[in-house]
């Protein structure tokens, strides 16, 4: 017997990613619907990818920014 | 007229590839912040990543012949940052990559863990239990071959067909790795929050 909980775990990257099947995709949005212990998991999955990517990210200083324009070819 | 003297073909020619010359300059620099927020989390400290990002810069714009325009410039950019970063022999890298992976967790292993730390599992409130500086530095410690995948396409949006291409790795190989390198950044952060003895 084939335990959808477990299932739905290992779908869950590639589900997100969109890298899934057609086919694949159906049986994890079915078993989705009903099982609320998978679904806030792939909410939280969700959440967490956006909420790492503005963790993580941190701006240029200006300083950069000046020395890579001073980079560019000189107009003549 | 002697031979020396630029014809106005000659001279429109030069005209033309300077313009493009300068076009190919914007759109590059244009690209910079973005350039930047993938290299910040490839090495390890700030002073690293802008050296990199002044060398990648330095080089495509002395090598700008060599790219095609309508291709995507982004990924071309990020392809000589990761040969320089390579080049540098990943100095001061924080992850040696004999860290171990066996104890590698599956996907819902960081919810469960939060969850249990806590009444509320609202995935919102679960997930403020997360620090930036824990986040910061549990994307640090994933071993860099991994981490440079999840950069890729987690911080940097880059496609799985684009990181193979800048890694030069298969795209199987970016597949297997982002999955396995985003469990390991989970467990990270798992064990920031349950420190394990």
């Amino acid at each position: 017997m084939i335990d959808w909980c477990e299932k739905c775990e290992e779908m869950m990257q590639p589900f997100l990613d969109g890298a899934l099947s057609a086919d694949e995709v159906a049986k994890a949005e079915k078993h989705l619907e009903t099982c609320h212990w998978c679904s806030k998991r792939y909410r939280f999955e969700e959440r967490l990818r956006h909420y790492v990517r503005i963790a993580v990210s941190e701006p240029m200083s200006p300083e950069l920014k000046a020395k890579l324009a001073a980079l560019r070819t000189p107009l003549n | 007229m002697s031979e020396s003297t630029p014809t106005a073909a000659d001279s429109r020619r030069l005209a033309e590839e300077a313009r493009a010359r300068v076009r190919f300059e914007e759109e590059a620099l244009e690209l910079s912040d973005q350039v930047y927020r993938v290299a910040r989390r490839l090495v390890g400290t700030r002073e690293e990543a802008e050296d990199l990002v002044q060398q990648t810069y330095e080089r495509a714009f002395r090598s700008w012949r060599q790219y095609t325009p309508g291709t995507n410039l982004r990924a071309w950019l990020l392809r000589i940052l990761t040969n320089l970063n390579i080049d540098r022999g990943r100095r001061q890298q924080r992850a040696p990559q004999t860290a171990s992976l066996d104890t590698e967790a599956g996907d819902y292993f960081l919810y469960n863990t939060l969850e249990a730390q806590g009444e509320n599992t609202d995935e919102e409130r679960v997930l403020e239990r997360l620090s930036q500086d824990s986040i910061v530095d549990a994307l640090a410690d994933v071993p860099h071959d991994f981490r440079d995948v999840l950069v890729l396409v987690d911080i940097g949006d880059f496609s799985y067909a684009d990181a193979a291409q800048i890694l030069d790795i298969p795209i199987g190989t970016v597949m297997s790795r982002l999955h396995r390198g985003r469990r390991i950044l989970k467990k990270n952060l798992a064990d920031s929050v349950v420190p394990t003895t």
